[in-house]
């Protein structure tokens, strides 16, 4: 028996539907993720450039806290006591949810802080001459320019999240990884279902890592 | 308009401006030079609270800019300032670059800002140039555009922080000439330049500074006819001999 006959890969098609389901919170779970990960994380990039030094410090321990425990960890570690807080149990995908923004916010305010170093100060004064405030001039100027600034980064930041996502099948949260763990199960061909899922996760990463390249080109601002 | 009383600023031990004190009425073009590191920039970035200063205070139009409860933004926004490299947003249109802070600011319609906006670029010969984005303009060009950006505010006055000396040359005069007209339609101007024919031609008083303190405070021909202090002779002489 050759290598290649070992393998069953006809299980795959009547799984899809099961993985598809997968798939869908794994994107449900980067999309949140990423939207509201980069709007805290502008929000801990502004606070830490604030002049106003307890805020500065406090979301500077937050970021610095969060770069320095494993992600499996603070997954772990929120799914086990939110709940202790708030009363109540908590789905894994809710669970997964709330830790993923939280720890996304760390990584994506420390690019957006980047970004928002990137604007001359320039561009501050020109803002403040006008008459605009703190906030018109953070919206108007200076984070459109940031955000532009920083998109390939950003979504590079992103691919690695929906890599990361997968993490979340430690807590039982149904992603991609663990629909075809149980399909793997259900049809006692775990291998193939895993070749099959990795192949999945191997295209969209290559298309969004196509598609940042391409961004990086287009959206330089001409100064 | 704007009196500069007795003002101090350090930057952490390092003193950059010494008890300047001034003033300039309505109407006045007031030309500020010296050598560079002299504290003229910083100066001019105090007198509409781009930069704090730690002694005395700035009077703009009865508004005192030392004053923690003054509304900055407020004052500011009725006190144009043009920079040396220029600060137009690169992200917007020109035309953008000309209506956001008539209807961020002063809360005027899209329809009115824009109208203004057009009136304005006309004005320094620019309306061509509408719908590109700075980046696609000459250095002289933006210029004239952010002088344009400051004039949408309706000013009572206005700031320029050497607005030439990051232009080549052949596009200094498309500059100055703006600013001849706007000096002579009686803007109230506070001008940080090294441009001593300009200065020659409007202004009516010249301040020289140098080691972050004025040095002289001058009407126009008296500055280029004899000037006081040993430094400010020096000065021109270097700037004047060719």
């Amino acid at each position: 028996m050759s290598f290649f006959t070992q393998f069953d890969f006809s299980v795959i098609a009547p799984s899809l539907p099961f993985l598809w389901e997968g798939l869908k919170f794994t994107a449900k779970l980067t999309l949140i993720a990423m939207a509201g990960g980069i709007f805290l994380g502008t929000l801990l990039a502004l606070a830490r450039l604030s002049s106003i030094t307890p805020l500065a410090m406090v979301a500077t321990w937050y970021v610095n806290l969060m770069r320095s425990i494993p992600l499996l960890m603070v997954i772990l570690w929120f799914f086990l006591v939110i709940p202790i807080f708030t009363g109540k149990p908590m789905g894994a995908e809710t669970s997964a949810i709330i830790t993923f923004t939280a720890f996304e916010a760390a990584y994506f305010s420390e690019i957006m802080r980047a970004g928002i170093q990137s604007v001359p100060r320039g561009q501050v004064y020109a803002g403040q001459a006008l008459g605009m405030t703190y906030w018109q001039t953070m919206s108007y100027v200076v984070l459109p320019q940031a955000f532009r600034n920083m998109l390939p980064i950003l979504l590079t930041q992103t691919i690695i999240l929906f890599q990361d996502t997968s993490l979340v099948y430690a807590i039982g949260a149904k992603d991609l990884l663990k629909a075809a763990e149980i399909a793997g199960k259900n049809y006692g061909r775990p291998i193939e279902m895993y070749v099959f899922v990795a192949l999945v996760y191997f295209v969209i990463c290559f298309a969004l890592s196509y598609l940042v390249k391409h961004l990086q080109a287009r959206t330089a601002i001409v100064r | 308009m704007i009196k500069i009383a007795n003002i101090s600023k350090w930057y952490g031990q390092f003193r950059v401006l010494t008890d300047c004190s001034t003033q300039i009425t309505k109407g006045e073009v007031v030309v500020v030079c010296g050598p560079s590191g002299s504290g003229k920039s910083t100066l001019i970035k105090c007198v509409n609270g781009l930069e704090p200063f730690q002694q005395g205070d700035i009077i703009v139009n009865d508004i005192s800019i030392g004053d923690p409860k003054t509304n900055l933004p407020q004052l500011r926004a009725h006190v144009g300032m043009v920079f040396q490299h220029f600060e137009l947003f690169p992200h917007m249109t020109i035309t953008q670059n000309l209506t956001i802070g008539q209807v961020k600011v002063l809360g005027r319609s899209k329809d009115e800002a824009h109208q203004r906006a057009l009136q304005l670029l006309d004005r320094v010969g620019l309306n061509s140039q509408a719908d590109k984005f700075p980046g696609q303009l000459s250095g002289g060009q933006q210029q004239r555009v952010a002088i344009a950006r400051a004039l949408a505010m309706d000013p009572i006055c206005m700031l320029f922080d050497e607005p030439t000396s990051a232009l080549d040359p052949e596009m200094i005069n498309e500059v100055l000439d703006v600013m001849v007209g706007l000096a002579n339609e009686g803007m109230t101007m506070m001008v940080v330049s090294h441009e001593m024919g300009f200065a020659r031609k409007v202004a009516n008083r010249v301040i020289f500074m140098d080691n972050g303190s004025i040095v002289e405070d001058a009407a126009t021909e008296e500055f280029f006819g004899t000037p006081r202090s040993e430094r400010a002779q020096l000065f021109l002489s270097k700037i004047l001999s060719h």
